[in-house]
């Protein structure tokens, strides 16, 4: 398993930081994650290795946190918040509007592997609601006419 | 990037560099930055408790505990190494606010955490990002460094003898993080499982040593204190609770945004002149005061000052500030239910009344709201939240309960509404499709 220098020289000066090797944990897991596309066997293994732990352990942490995940999914990931304050805004709509567009539902990947869809739970984006994240930007105040331009937008990036 | 908003009503301190460039460290120094740690330097760990205890300050993480009061707590003399923990886990619904403090005033956090050090004799301070965060953490790491490259963190910050650490930590996506023992569970390197207490953090926290955790907001409205002094920010509020406080506000109104407003400052004049009011001519239903976890209040109770103790009084909790505005298109059993979803889907399943309490609630609400609501359903669902009270490890057992027994309780109208089989009178009706 080879990860990029900048993930190199971050884990290593991480390590620094605190006092026990698993405390790197979680950001790692998920700084891998955003390497690799999902965490495989052989990251998972890799990681384990690296930090004194058994795969066990690492799967044991991967399974609480719900941006990690174990399963490929598409170059974008179109993450549409429902709740409450995205809700009042439209937010639920906007997932219907999505899953219609893409083709897709909750956790489903295009064919082409460009998108995947996840409905989300509050990403901090209430006052600007209703709001998207696509990997880690944020989209707000979004309409669907709106919402297809930011669509668009990441499939001339992808093509 | 976040859209700032602005009303002359606003009283600016913790967002007073918003807007100003003040991630540039050189940008932040003109704006006063750093004044505060080096005043602080002079004071003495005392010194500096007495004066944040005096100012009033209170949790903005959501609990409103005294801040000066919980630092008191962290013993002198401890056999393991003391740390500061920043709690930037920002999730609870209804809340925006630590995103704009990290976007646009890093540093004062930063600045917040080494004076927090200063106060419980720590050398080691950690800031915790949410993973979703994920530009902030970036706007932060760079802060750190730059800080580094000065010397106002390492060894002998500012010249003092003091040697002063700051390392950032993101996460990676889980509500029950922000609760401060699962946070510091998941700074370890685990799940986010809460722990026990006592022994509180102050006394055992991260790896076993004294742990002061405060809320981002908290810790960037320190530096303030120590500048203006408790005198001044106490005056700004209410007695007891010192300050402002930046408020979120969402859902049906016209101008949404965060605001930030003294505490104290009436509720009805924030929706409807601060934040404009409800939009299209709709009238107000509801208000959940201070993110998802609080009860709900009705349309006429909202005539309130919004302090911890005020809100308390009405029956329900300033929270985190998030305040999410309900038109009277609002369904409250699809309101209810959405936010039983997320405390369900958020419930790490340590404690058996939230575990199994959050499910029960949301499937009966799924049934519910799409027709198959018994009559025994309302006492029952209210039955069951008021047994998850009090009966978990962590709070969040009790965050899906109390606005469930709200909503029930001041709204019980709607919840009958919805019986024997009846649509949901909020729904529109669906279009008959032609064959």
């Amino acid at each position: 398993m080879r990860f990029s220098d900048q993930f190199e020289q971050r884990f290593a000066e991480m390590l620094t930081h605190y006092p026990t090797k698993r405390s790197v944990l979680v950001p790692t897991l998920l700084y891998a994650q955003d390497e690799a596309g999902y965490l495989s066997d052989e990251v998972i293994e890799e990681l384990a290795q690296r930090l004194e732990l058994t795969a066990l352990d690492v799967r044991n942490v991967i399974s609480y946190y719900s941006m990690l995940t174990t399963k490929p999914r598409g170059k974008y990931n179109v993450q549409v918040c429902t709740n409450i304050a995205c809700m009042l805004r439209g937010g639920e709509e906007l997932l219907e509007h999505c899953e219609k567009k893409l083709g897709i539902g909750h956790k489903g990947t295009t064919c082409d592997g460009l998108f995947s869809l996840e409905e989300v739970e509050c990403i901090g984006g209430c006052s600007w609601a209703p709001a998207v994240q696509v990997n880690y930007d944020f989209h707000e105040n979004l309409t669907a006419e709106k919402m297809d331009k930011v669509l668009e937008g990441y499939a001339k990036k992808g093509a | 990037m976040a859209d700032l908003v602005s009303h002359p009503d606003e009283v600016k301190v913790v967002s007073r560099r918003f807007g100003m460039g003040a991630t540039n460290l050189d940008r932040y120094l003109e704006l006063d930055g750093y004044k505060a740690v080096q005043k602080a330097l002079g004071m003495g760990p005392d010194g500096i408790v007495n004066e944040v205890k005096n100012s009033g300050l209170r949790g903005r993480g959501g609990a409103g505990f005294s801040t000066g009061l919980k630092w008191s707590f962290v013993p002198k003399q401890a056999s393991k190494p003391k740390y500061v923990l920043c709690n930037g886990d920002e999730s609870e619904p209804g809340t925006c606010k630590d995103r704009l403090i990290f976007e646009h005033d890093p540093h004062a956090v930063i600045e917040g955490v080494i004076i927090a050090g200063l106060a419980v004799g720590s050398h080691t301070g950690y800031i915790y990002v949410r993973g979703e965060y994920r530009y902030l953490l970036e706007i932060m790491q760079k802060a750190i460094a730059d800080a580094y490259a000065r010397g106002f963190l390492g060894k002998n910050i500012f010249g003092s003898g003091y040697d002063f650490d700051v390392y950032w930590h993101g996460g990676a996506g889980a509500y029950e993080v922000g609760e401060e023992s699962a946070l510091m569970e998941s700074l370890e390197g685990k799940r986010g499982i809460p722990r026990i207490r006592p022994p509180f953090p102050a006394v055992v926290g991260l790896w076993g040593g004294p742990t002061v955790i405060n809320n981002a907001e908290t810790l960037a409205s320190v530096p303030h204190i120590i500048l203006g002094g408790a005198e001044w920010y106490a005056g700004l509020g209410p007695p007891k609770n010192g300050g402002t406080r930046l408020f979120c506000l969402s859902g049906h109104v016209k101008r949404p945004g965060v605001y930030e407003l003294p505490m104290g400052y009436n509720l009805r004049k924030m929706i409807f002149e601060v934040a404009g009011g409800v939009p299209n001519g709709r009238a107000l239903k509801a208000v959940v005061p201070g993110g998802s976890s609080t009860p709900v209040l009705r349309s006429d109770e909202i005539d309130i000052g919004m302090d911890f103790d005020s809100v308390a009084k009405a029956g329900s909790m300033l929270g985190s500030g998030g305040v999410v505005v309900l038109d009277d298109t609002t369904c409250i059993v699809k309101f209810a239910l959405r936010t039983m979803k997320f405390y369900q889907h958020e419930s790490c399943g340590w404690c058996i009344p939230c575990r199994e309490g959050t499910d029960w609630l949301k499937k009966t609400l799924i049934r519910f709201h799409s027709g198959g609501g018994v009559k025994k359903d309302i006492d029952n669902m209210y039955y069951l939240s008021e047994n998850m009270l009090g009966r978990t490890f962590c709070p969040l057992g009790d965050a899906a309960a109390m606005p469930t027994m709200a909503f029930i309780k001041k709204f019980r109208q709607e919840f009958e509404d919805h019986l024997d089989g009846k649509p949901c009178p909020f729904e529109k009706a669906a279009e008959p499709v032609l064959a």
